[in-house]
């Protein structure tokens, strides 16, 4: 590296040859488990009790996922992660002609309660926490969760897991939504309200950067985004009369972990310390739980490579070192064969061993956040909140996350990053190995999973099936009820889609009754 | 010569329901960056949907992106429309989360080059102007 040259973190914030000594506020950092929680949310953090492994997974049908989540268990892991396939999430049947092709792809296909029950069939949902990646059809999916715990005699009080339901993010970044963003956010809350009267267990909500990060975003960009999109999911609970405490301590968040470590390290502190301030001094709350921002972490799927697959293992490893000084919740560590399909059992193992051995053997989680009163990670600390808060107040000034998305504005900058990154990898300003540096002659891996094409054409005849076999007027009756509630817009949609559900009406339909009153959205072209 | 000095076009599009598009973005800015006229379908576009819009913008190459596991049958859907909407000359490209020994599938089902992660965007836009070129 010439030492003339400006130096950056991974994101583009200036990196001292050697951080300067810096003064430490107390009052800025407290300690761990106290307010601004800049040093965890837990006073003794991983001693208390290690964070949650939690690999997602999901593919094919619903008894090939559930082996997999028994396999998962055996091996340690501690919750589970359920991906679900597109047309699940985008709310079309497995045998609508939009969902041909990607049926059971990337994550399970669930078309009825007779799926999920399949699905989750022998796992102790009293137990073990659920988290589910679903956003446009959340409702849906947290409906049929509770109708297979009702049927086997688990109260819904009794459940414990988390739903993504950050439809803001589909829009800037991850692309599965189906209505406009105003009936949307009236689900997400129509969820967050139901939840914080039924399931005190339940997180409502993921508030992801994840999504936004793996699209292109700075470090800065990630935490501004996603806790500017916080501030719009609170305005809208409190818009429905809401008390603050009453719901914001089961608020949850999701990060990304690149490979930057140390900057990795200092975005989850100052996240922290950013959203304590924002529930206590703009909205008043008074609880110290709902001024903790406790997170979910998965490793960056983007910096895994296809070239030399393995290095992606030490990769994963870095990434997930990093989550754990920065003190999460939970984690998923990435499988090293993940940019090129779903990962097989072998490798899935490997990425859930790297979380354990980083538990047990690395030392790292001995002591709450080691790396505080470093020179560099309390400077990085300092600036990416200075800038990230600049960003939240220009969201702010645009009239919040939600306008600001409709405005293409987060859409943008998300975009003007990854094309920079693109370039500088182009240019060699940012060296990736195996890819544009240390190239090796390779043959490509042929031990990858394959989903079977016969999975689709299954999916197809089961979801006919149950249409053709189920108490046909019940299940019209119940659609028709929350289509007429959902042109309400003071009802709580969650217990007629509980009796959609039930009623064994389809995920697809449920989308469509729904869609008959919103209406679908159509993204504005980024050109 | 008048064909030959006109811009190559290209139509970006997403077939299917996946919604990662910042492959297909950074793509379709290389590409423009590099003096081609791109046009971006947007998301969730069946095959027909993509080949009437080729059709309609008068495009050479239709570049397709994909990262959810559809494109064995996506890819093939739209040279598929494509010859059905009388457009069998638009070169058909392809990207996204594609194992290798997928390649050579889509290769024979006429998709003339698949661009994988990690693939610089200067590699494609020279392959585009070499075939175009050779076209014309």
């Amino acid at each position: 590296m010439p030492e003339t040259r400006e130096i950056t973190t991974a994101s583009g914030l200036a990196v001292p040859p050697c951080a300067a000594p810096r003064p430490v506020d107390p009052a800025a950092l407290g300690r761990p488990g106290d307010y601004p929680f800049t040093r965890g949310v837990y006073p003794t953090m991983y001693r208390g009790r290690l964070w949650t492994k939690r690999q997602d997974a999901g593919f094919g049908d619903a008894e090939e996922s559930n082996r997999r989540y028994r396999y998962l268990l055996e091996q340690g892991q501690t919750g589970l992660s359920v991906a679900f396939d597109l047309p699940t999430q985008i709310g079309y049947d497995s045998d609508h002609a939009m969902a041909q092709g990607e049926v059971g792809r990337v994550g399970v296909a669930i078309d009825s309660l007779e799926d999920m029950a399949r699905l989750l069939d022998g796992l102790p949902l009293d137990r073990v926490s659920i988290s589910m990646t679903i956003n446009a059809t959340a409702a849906t999916l947290l409906a049929l969760t509770v109708a297979v715990a009702e049927a086997r005699g688990i109260a819904t009080s009794a459940l414990s897991g988390t739903l993504q339901n950050d439809i803001l993010k589909e829009y800037a970044a991850r692309g599965t939504y189906i209505y406009p963003p105003g009936p949307s956010m009236r689900l997400c809350t129509d969820v967050i309200a139901w939840c914080s009267e039924h399931a005190p267990r339940w997180n409502p909500i993921s508030i992801s950067g994840y999504h936004m990060r793996e699209a292109g975003c700075t470090a800065v960009q990630e935490v501004a985004f996603t806790l500017a999109d916080g501030i719009a999911y609170v305005d809208a609970a409190l818009g429905r009369g809401l008390p603050v405490d009453s719901f914001a301590p089961r608020l949850s968040f999701f990060f990304n972990a690149q490979m930057d470590v140390l900057e990795e390290v200092a975005k989850y502190r100052a996240a922290r310390r950013m959203w304590a301030r924002i529930m206590r001094d703009r909205f008043g709350a008074k609880d110290p739980r709902s001024m903790m921002l406790r997170f979910h972490v998965q490793t960056a799927g983007s910096a895994l490579t296809a070239q030399q697959v393995d290095n992606n293992v030490v990769r994963v490893a870095l990434q997930a070192l990093a989550a754990v000084l920065g003190g999460c919740q939970s984690l998923h560590t990435n499988a090293k064969d993940e940019a090129l399909a779903l990962p097989t059992e072998e490798s899935v193992r490997v990425a859930l061993r790297t979380q354990q051995i980083i538990a047990h053997e690395s030392g790292v989680a001995l002591s709450a956040d080691p790396l505080a009163g470093s020179f560099y990670v309390e400077e990085l600390t300092d600036r990416i909140e200075a800038e990230a808060e600049a960003l939240v107040a220009r969201i702010d000034s645009l009239g919040g996350a939600v306008d600001a998305i409709a405005h293409g504005v987060v859409q943008r900058e998300i975009q003007e990053s990854a094309y920079r990154t693109q370039r500088e990898i182009e240019a060699h300003e940012r060296l990736v190995v195996g890819v544009n540096a240390y190239q090796a002659e390779e043959e490509p891996p042929s031990d990858i999973l394959r989903i079977d094409p016969a999975l689709e054409r299954r999916q197809i005849e089961r979801v006919r099936d149950v249409r053709a076999r189920r108490d046909g007027p019940a299940a019209a009756a119940a659609l028709s009820a929350l289509e007429k509630a959902a042109a309400d817009p003071a009802a709580n949609l969650m217990p007629f889609v509980l009796d959609a559900v039930r009623a064994l009406a389809t995920v697809g339909e449920i989308a469509d009754a729904l869609r008959r009153v919103f209406g679908e959205y159509t993204a504005p072209s980024p050109f | 010569m008048s064909a030959i000095s006109r811009p190559i076009r290209v139509l970006i599009a997403k077939p299917g329901l996946d919604g990662h598009d910042r492959g297909a973005l950074v793509v379709a800015r290389a590409l423009r960056d590099a003096g081609m006229e791109v046009i971006y379908t947007g998301l969730r576009q069946s095959p027909a949907q993509i080949a009437q819009a080729a059709v309609q913008e008068d495009v050479d190459v239709v570049g397709l992106s994909s990262l959810s596991g559809a494109h064995r049958t996506l890819f093939p859907a739209v040279v598929e429309a494509l010859r059905a909407a009388g457009a069998p000359e638009v070169l058909v490209i392809g990207g996204g989360v594609i194992p290798a020994e997928d390649i050579p599938a889509l290769r024979s089902a006429g998709i003339a080059a698949v661009f994988t992660p990690g693939t610089p965007t200067a590699e494609i836009v020279a392959f585009l102007s070499g075939e175009v070129g050779a076209k014309r």
